[in-house]
């Protein structure tokens, strides 16, 4: 029973990013199809820890991370769900007088980029964040980061797409894309799209399709280890990252405290990212140093899923250096939860326009031009990032 | 048997075997209360009262459910801070456990 | 210690199942570990009393008193040739390593061969009131009794779709308890057509004759058949509400409820281990594949008792054996072939009855009509069976593990384990497809709440070997 389904667009991955292009491209009135290995927003987009968070990123991501800051407050509305954002601030450590350096030094960049951070001293910090266990010289604080629930802002993306007209195909791997000249063939079981652009949005699957077309990069599997405790009085009132990005903690309304604990591992066996044990325990550990009232609860759940990570910590975003008419946005490298909602409208702008008033040049493709898999080694592990 | 007085105060769990081991001594909410030697501590709450925590996303309270450590129902707080699974912890003397939270007196 | 090239061979689970099969490992020699939660050794049908609350054994096990001891003894006979570790937790496994929590904090222990015995806990099914407190598990109602010689409460109701409802009435009658209604869920006429069956195991059928006719003469009322169960009380338990097949409501004043409709195996480390897992009809519940000699689909990972497939205490004691025996054979360690043979007789014989048990018990689905949309199903985290069909049909949460992520069902302190079975049996009808479509929610670690504290000092590893 095979398909032979045309459309305009196609897009490979069916992510938070993926799914919210298709529904800027439908609003637009073309035609989209979205093909997802799995289930949609399951992905990375789903397992992260749910930080929505400017402050702290790669200063070349700020202008993403505003646009999509300004999506965030009407995302209920959009979608008709609560994705439990809640506006908590992000507050982050400094621990040693270097980190207080690199604090303010980030603040005076991020000013020049639309994100006014605020410096608060021992004291202030101590005073608001009394339980904290560690001795802490300083912080910066972004009150207008929060958080919110990744397992429910994916899907709900996938639904309204497909409300508007999209066609979404979950549990649909695509083996093969190919360029056929004036547009794409994409091949998934009986399945076959035509297209006359491809959006590569695979996640960690996304090397594999810029290889496809002459563009392989060094995007590295990551799989995130998270880690959440039965529900607490409320006291974790900010979103909490320290310099160096080897703890962070926040805790839901509801009273979950959420936290980091290093890296999951690939269960090839049975095709899932698993949470590595060890992992969690020393995640614990460093969390608990910082928030010693932990120690008091327990920790209910663990969980891994699939990203990507590029040696540089930033995506992949925007038209290809060898084909036309395709566009990535790939190796959000453990950070891309936030970004998704303008993601979306930026590759949409891409396909319809050819570009976004948003600058992405620094994300583009090309930078890996002189990397070859055989002339380098895999990128530093052991390098934190936020999430 | 008297009117099933609908309170948390009346107990839940009836002993039927009288066992003569030492009486433990601890506290519900500040109160004192009794139990005995070999008493589980969801066996000395629930021989004190009818619950062991409240609910913590609605109304109403809990009293366990399935006493093989496998349902997670029954952890109650201590007032020393630790949370402590009641069908798997053994009361022990001068033990203070939160139930609604502290009473002071 | 081990001698140098012994394998390790690690033992979860000290029940009947796990106790035979480290008696099998000890006695070839391999100093097995046996790990259990429990401070002492014997699982949950044989469950002993803590320190403090003993009594004669036979007033605990009734007529299975000479088995309970038996395996009660089984460790001290074996002496230091089995390392146990006792109130110790396995709450990951990653390969061939185990995270364990015990008396003296967490560590981890490496493995060459693993045998899960991890039990069953009984089956829940929600139904109005059932998170009162005062309602717990029909297990729970004979764990209270044997391990604290206390009633869950003062005038008890007792629920069942078993075996066990009319063992633990004639239990709590006899202990003096008043039992103010015994009532299966399951109808009578089903026990007489597939009676003749269970004569394969003949002393089980005439146990469980012998205790609804205690039961009967004691003036226990026994009913059948009871469908629309409903709890009433003000923050407690006043009354149990039930309707006989013809549609009558009967309400039966009381002050605990003891409830709970057959077994569901404790297969989350298997899930962890890797075991590959298929749907069972029969019980409308997933296990973990299991050879009929123990192995599972997961290299060196052996399966026995009730935590693989439901059958019971006896067949667990003689699938802990045989599985034992089997992976003896598989290290190439020389084994009695007769004892194997006379071993697989007997399990087929009781495979025989319990799939008579099952018919004459059959699951009793019709509890699952007609919830109301307000009624708690995931009793951790308070979430409706109108929140599940409202994810169902407006978000697409069509199998279990989407259907948690957008609800919270099965993300609370006992993952899953309580409202799984029924929140997939909602799911499925709500969807109206068979159940095994929606699948299974998957296991993560820790497959129980471990506390952040006991993480804070040194750790140990063990079984790194040279």
């Amino acid at each position: 029973m095979s398909r032979r389904l045309e459309v305009d667009v196609a897009i490979v991955g069916g992510g938070t990013a993926a799914c919210a292009a298709a529904v800027a491209l439908r609003r637009a009135g073309l035609t989209v199809a979205v093909l997802e290995k799995r289930r949609c927003g399951a992905g990375a987009s789903g397992v992260n820890f749910g930080g929505v968070r400017r402050q702290g990123r790669d200063l070349r991501e700020l202008p993403l991370a505003n646009r999509s800051r300004g999506l965030w407050d009407g995302l209920n509305e959009l979608l008709g769900v609560d994705v439990e954002f809640d506006v908590s601030g992000h507050i982050k450590l400094a621990r040693s007088e270097t980190d207080l350096e690199e604090l303010e030094r980030y603040r005076l960049a991020a000013r020049d980029h639309d994100l006014e951070l605020t410096m608060l001293g021992a004291n202030a910090v101590h005073a608001e964040l009394p339980w904290l266990g560690e001795k802490v010289l300083g912080a910066s604080l972004s009150p207008t980061d929060g958080q919110a629930n990744p397992r429910v802002v994916g899907p709900a993306f996938a639904r309204l797409a497909r409300r508007m007209g999209a066609e979404i195909f979950e549990f649909t791997p695509v083996e093969a894309v190919a360029s056929t000249g004036s547009g794409f063939e994409v091949a998934a079981g009986d399945l076959t799209v035509v297209s006359r652009r491809l959006i590569n949005a695979a996640g960690a699957g996304g090397r594999l399709v810029a290889a496809t077309f002459g563009e392989d990069v060094p995007l590295t599997p990551l799989s995130p280890n998270m880690l959440v405790t039965e529900p607490l009085p409320y006291f974790v009132s900010r979103s909490i990252g320290v310099c160096g990005g080897d703890v962070y903690v926040r805790q839901t309304r509801r009273g979950n405290a959420i936290f980091g604990g290093g890296r999951g591992w690939q269960d090839h066996d049975l095709g899932l990212a698993r949470p590595s044990s060890e992992q969690s325990v020393d995640g614990i550990r460093r969390t608990l140093m910082l928030v010693p009232d932990l120690a008091r609860a327990n920790v209910i759940r663990t969980w891994s899923g699939f990203d990507g990570e590029m040696p540089d910590h930033i995506p992949v975003i925007g038209h290809s250096s060898t084909t036309p008419g395709l566009i990535h946005a790939f190796g959000f490298s453990g950070h891309g939860f936030q970004l998704g909602p303008a993601i979306g409208e930026i590759l949409a702008e891409l396909v319809i326009d050819g570009h976004t008033p948003t600058p992405i040049e620094p994300f583009a493709i090309d930078r890996f031009r002189d990397w070859s898999p055989e002339a380098s080694s895999a990128p530093d592990a052991s390098v934190h990032t936020e999430h | 048997m008297t009117d099933a007085s609908v309170s948390p105060s009346r107990p839940l769990f009836r002993r039927l075997v009288e066992r003569t081991g030492a009486t433990i001594r601890f506290f519900i909410d500040g109160r004192p209360a009794e139990a005995r030697a070999g008493d589980l501590l969801i066996t000395a709450i629930l021989t004190n009262r009818s619950d062991l925590r409240r609910f913590e996303f609605a109304d109403g309270h809990r009293a366990g459910f399935c006493l093989m450590g496998a349902c997670q129902d029954c952890w109650v707080d201590l007032a020393d801070g630790r949370s402590v699974r009641s069908c798997s912890t053994l009361v022990e003397d001068g033990m203070h456990v939160l139930v609604d939270g502290r009473v002071n007196g | 210690m081990n001698a140098p090239f012994a394998p390790r061979v690690v033992v979860v689970g000290a029940g009947p199942a796990g106790l035979r099969a480290t008696e099998v490992l000890a006695e070839a020699g391999l100093r097995p570990v046996l790990i259990d939660e429990a401070p002492r050794s014997g699982g949950q049908i044989y469950r002993r009393p803590p320190v403090g609350a003993e009594r004669p054994a036979t007033d605990l096990y009734g007529f299975e008193a000479g088995k309970a001891v038996a395996l009660h003894d089984l460790l001290g006979r074996l002496g230091d040739r089995v390392d146990h570790r006792s109130a110790t937790l396995v709450w990951a496994i990653e390969g061939r390593r185990l995270s364990l929590l015990g008396p003296e904090g967490p560590s981890v222990l490496d493995f060459d061969a693993l045998v899960l015995a991890t039990g069953a806990m009984d089956r829940v099914l929600p139904f109005p009131g059932w998170t009162l407190p005062g309602v717990f598990t029909l297990g729970a109602a004979q764990i209270a009794l044997k391990a604290q010689g206390v009633a869950i409460g003062s005038k008890v109701a007792l629920v069942g779709a078993g075996p066990l409802l009319p063992l633990v009435t004639r239990q709590y009658a006899k202990a003096g308890a008043e039992v103010a209604l015994s009532l299966d869920a399951t109808p009578f006429l089903p026990k007489l057509l597939h009676g003749p069956s269970m004569l394969a195991s003949p002393s089980t059928l005439l146990k469980g004759l012998w205790y609804m006719a205690a039961n009967a003469a004691s003036g226990v009322p026994q009913r059948f058949g009871a469908t629309g169960l409903r709890v009433e009380g003000d923050g407690r338990v006043e009354a149990l509400v039930w309707r006989d097949g013809r549609g009558r409501d009967h309400r039966v004043a009381c002050d605990a409820v003891g409830a709970s409709f057959g077994l569901r195996s404790e297969i989350q480390l298997a899930d962890l281990a890797g075991c590959r897992m298929e749907f069972d009809e029969l019980t409308r519940q997933w296990r973990p594949i299991r050879t009929s000699e123990g192995r599972s689909t997961a290299p060196d990972v052996w399966l026995a008792g009730d935590g693989a497939t439901i059958g019971g205490a006896d067949v667990a004691e003689l699938a802990g054996t045989r599985t034992a025996l089997a992976l003896l054979a598989d290290r190439g360690i020389a084994v009695d072939t007769t004892r194997i043979a006379r071993l697989d007789a007997a399990l087929a014989r009781q495979r025989r009855f319990r799939v008579a048990v099952e018919k004459a018990y059959p699951f009793p689905r019709a509890l699952l009509d007609g919830l109301a949309d307000d009624l708690m199903l995931c009793r951790c985290e308070g979430v409706t069976v109108g929140a599940l069909r409202a994810a169902a049909t407006t978000r697409g949460a069509d199998e279990m593990n989407r259907l948690k992520a957008f609800t919270r069902i099965g993300m609370g302190r006992c993952q899953g384990r309580v409202c799984g079975q029924a929140a997939a049996e909602i799911l499925a009808a709500t969807l109206d497809r068979p159940i095994a479509e929606v699948g299974r929610l998957r296991g993560n670690p820790p497959v129980k709440p471990i506390p952040i504290g006991a993480f804070a000092g040194a750790f140990a590893t063990e079984g790194e070997r040279a």
